[in-house]
């Protein structure tokens, strides 16, 4: 029971780590850290960093947030089919 | 119709909405009051979070911040979204977990101890008050230019209002009211900001409009505006002004306070189950999102606007937009250079930065100031960054019905959030300080009712805020911000994912978080605002950003003292456990 807590507390704590980098990466990085270097890029009216510092970071967030609902279920589901065999 | 009639006809609907629901939904049971019993949907518990969250600040004042902002004003568009996924991943599905009733309760019972407790409801009134005092500000604001009723007048309308239904309705009330609340305020954002971007733009979505050309012109919006702000002697609009390392801090200062502030986390304990608190957070970043991503399309097409329309203008011809602002003394106009043209340019109008009326009209018929002019550069006008969204669609010209529906949003999004403060404060002085520490003994029944009525003690206080607001409100939301990243988020983060954290290592990071952070801010904001500039800073980062220090100093010092001191009890260790199983 104990090892089996574990082992899903493992993969869970894998999923967080995972989807916070790509979370830090959005907005610390290419919002702020790399921002003005990103900013020699355009496509339509807006420069990449600016963009991404005000309208990509947050759309990436959405996608997290519901990536890690999706990929939870998968593990929850992984684990208490495991219970039952 | 006119278009004070049509806000009358507008705001007085949604209020009787708003009532109907208090009394379709009254609580009956503690569970009820606090957590609404636990039965509400993901998608709805998504909508009310969202309302919960966007406040008079995010509603009214953070377009027209970004708008003089430029590219500095990402910290709040990036800051109080990516709060949400520090949220859902770190912290909503195991508080939910935990299944009590507020953030002081995990606190105390995590740590084993009523001291922490207690010092967690003293952080959680502190911050919440903060909070409710820049509410009553923005429906202070939108009464008295929109109703023309008195500002006081207003703000008692508000508070009997929220008195109805969140003294009767608790947390079950004010669930779906804040619903409602939240498509108001949604669809007021909206309209306008949809309406400006195809004049502007030719674009539907103004996260598009944002990025084309301006209409019958090949030149970008941004690169316009980029142009004129530079040709006014502004840094150009899509660059930073402050420094890397003061945005970082700013915005993880916001992120982190975002996810530690009780009124927002305690919206995910009224769900079913742990998936639906991760779904919910889901819903309510989208639901945010929504207002956030075209919040930043609607600075730009107001700054662009707002320098078309008043630049270069003789004051006598100036819009009516203009006058009337000026009549409820947010915008005002000296003439330095004595030409009757108002005069647009970077740097303060004024000496002392905010305008003091004298009671005589000059040549053109503006109020004059008492105010010396600042000589140092061309600008003549002062506007209060807080009537951008507003004042917009009167800028934009539009029918006078969305100038009515923004009006209505405004007073849903200051009077959703300030219901949502009123509770968590209720819910922690009833249950955490009588129930659980002083008055053990009373009844459920009991404590209903001191629920009920310490509800209705803070909205007298948080009316009295309204009616005397503190000449520091916007100077103290800092605060609140970097307090909750100072304080809770450490001890609520550790609590759940560092087993070996014990009572002495969160008291201590919790004081010490508290007491650094308040101290820098307190200094530099009202001890010497003389040197608040970032020559003084601590490693060039402003009080505003000083939370996310606070919070690694928190950080450290619990786990060192942990380290030092003895293993939390075996009980404790067993309810981790238990709070990591879904």
């Amino acid at each position: 029971m104990n090892e089996k807590n574990n082992k899903y507390w493992k993969a869970n704590l894998k999923i967080v780590i995972s989807l916070l980098i790509i979370w830090f990466i959005s907005s610390f990085g290419f919002g702020i850290i790399f921002s003005d270097y990103l900013d020699q890029i355009k496509f339509g009216g807006f420069k990449l960093g600016f963009w991404f510092a005000q309208q990509g970071s947050i759309y990436i967030f959405v996608i997290l947030v519901f990536l890690y609902v999706w990929l939870m279920k998968r593990l929850d589901k992984k684990f208490s089919e495991e219970e039952d065999s | 119709m006119t278009t004070q009639l049509l806000t009358y006809i507008f705001v007085g609907a949604t209020f009787t909405l708003y009532i109907g629901i208090a009394l379709w939904s009254r609580a009956k049971s503690t569970n009820d009051f606090y957590i609404a019993g636990k039965g509400v949907h993901p998608i709805a518990n998504g909508m009310a979070t969202a309302a919960d969250w966007m406040s008079a600040a995010s509603f009214l004042s953070m377009a027209g911040l970004i708008a003089f902002l430029g590219k500095d004003g990402s910290v709040y568009l990036m800051g109080w979204t990516g709060g949400y996924v520090l949220l859902a991943l770190l912290l909503a599905p195991y508080l939910r977990k935990f299944g009590k009733f507020t953030v002081p309760d995990f606190i105390g019972e995590r740590y084993y101890s009523s001291t922490a407790r207690k010092l967690a409801v003293l952080c959680l009134i502190f911050i919440s008050f903060t909070y409710i005092a820049g509410q009553m500000r923005g429906v202070g604001i939108v009464f008295s230019r929109f109703l023309e009723v008195d500002i006081n007048t207003g703000v008692i309308v508000g508070m009997a209002i929220v008195f109805f239904y969140a003294v009767l309705g608790g947390m079950k009330g004010i669930t779906y009211t804040q619903v409602a609340q939240y498509c108001v305020l949604i669809f007021a954002y909206l309209v306008p900001a949809i309406f400006i971007s195809i004049l502007m733009t030719g674009e539907v979505i103004p996260q598009i409009g944002f990025g084309s050309t301006l209409v019958d012109s090949p030149i970008y919006l941004l690169d316009k505006l980029d142009q004129v702000t530079k040709d006014l002697g502004f840094v150009a609009y899509t660059e930073n002004v402050k420094t890397n390392i003061d945005i970082f801090c700013i915005t993880a200062a916001l992120m982190f306070g975002t996810a530690g502030l009780p009124h927002v986390i305690v919206r995910f304990f009224t769900v079913p189950s742990v998936g639906a608190a991760r779904q919910s957070a889901g819903y309510a970043l989208i639901f945010i999102a929504l207002l956030y991503t075209t919040a930043p399309a609607v600075s730009a097409f107001a700054r662009m606007n707002l320098i078309d329309s008043i630049q270069d203008q003789p004051y006598s011809t100036s819009p009516n937009w203009f006058k009337n602002w000026e009549e409820i003394g947010l915008i005002a106009w000296k003439d330095k250079n004595e030409d009757g043209k108002i005069k647009y340019s970077s740097g303060s109008a004024l000496e002392d930065i905010k305008p003091k009326y004298l009671d005589e009209r000059g040549e053109y018929g503006e109020r004059l100031l008492q105010n010396k002019p600042n000589l140092s550069n061309e600008n003549e006008i002062y506007i209060d960054r807080d009537i951008i969204v507003l004042a917009n669609p009167e800028i934009a010209q539009l029918p006078g019905w969305v100038i009515a529906l923004v009006a209505a949003g405004g007073l849903a999004a200051a009077l959703s959030t300030a219901a949502g403060l009123l509770l968590v404060i209720s819910s922690s002085v009833s249950h955490d300080l009588l129930k659980k520490t002083y008055m053990p003994q009373i009844t459920e029944k009991q404590e209903l009712r001191y629920a009920r009525i310490s509800a209705a003690v803070a909205i007298g206080i948080a009316g009295i805020f309204g009616i005397y607001p503190p000449a520091f409100v916007a100077q103290v939301v800092a605060f609140a911000f970097g307090l909750a990243a100072a304080t809770f988020f450490p001890a609520l983060f550790l609590g759940i994912f560092y087993k070996r954290l014990n009572k002495e290592g969160a008291i201590t990071g919790m004081l010490l978080g508290l007491i650094f952070t308040a101290s820098y801010i307190i200094y530099f904001k009202f001890i010497n605002p003389a040197i608040n500039n970032s020559d003084f800073w601590f490693m060039g980062i402003s009080p505003e950003g000083i939370g996310s220090v606070g919070m690694l100093l928190n950080f450290i010092i619990a786990l060192s003292v942990s380290s030092l001191t003895k293993p939390p009890p075996d009980e404790v260790l067993e309810l981790v456990d238990d709070i990591r199983r879904p």
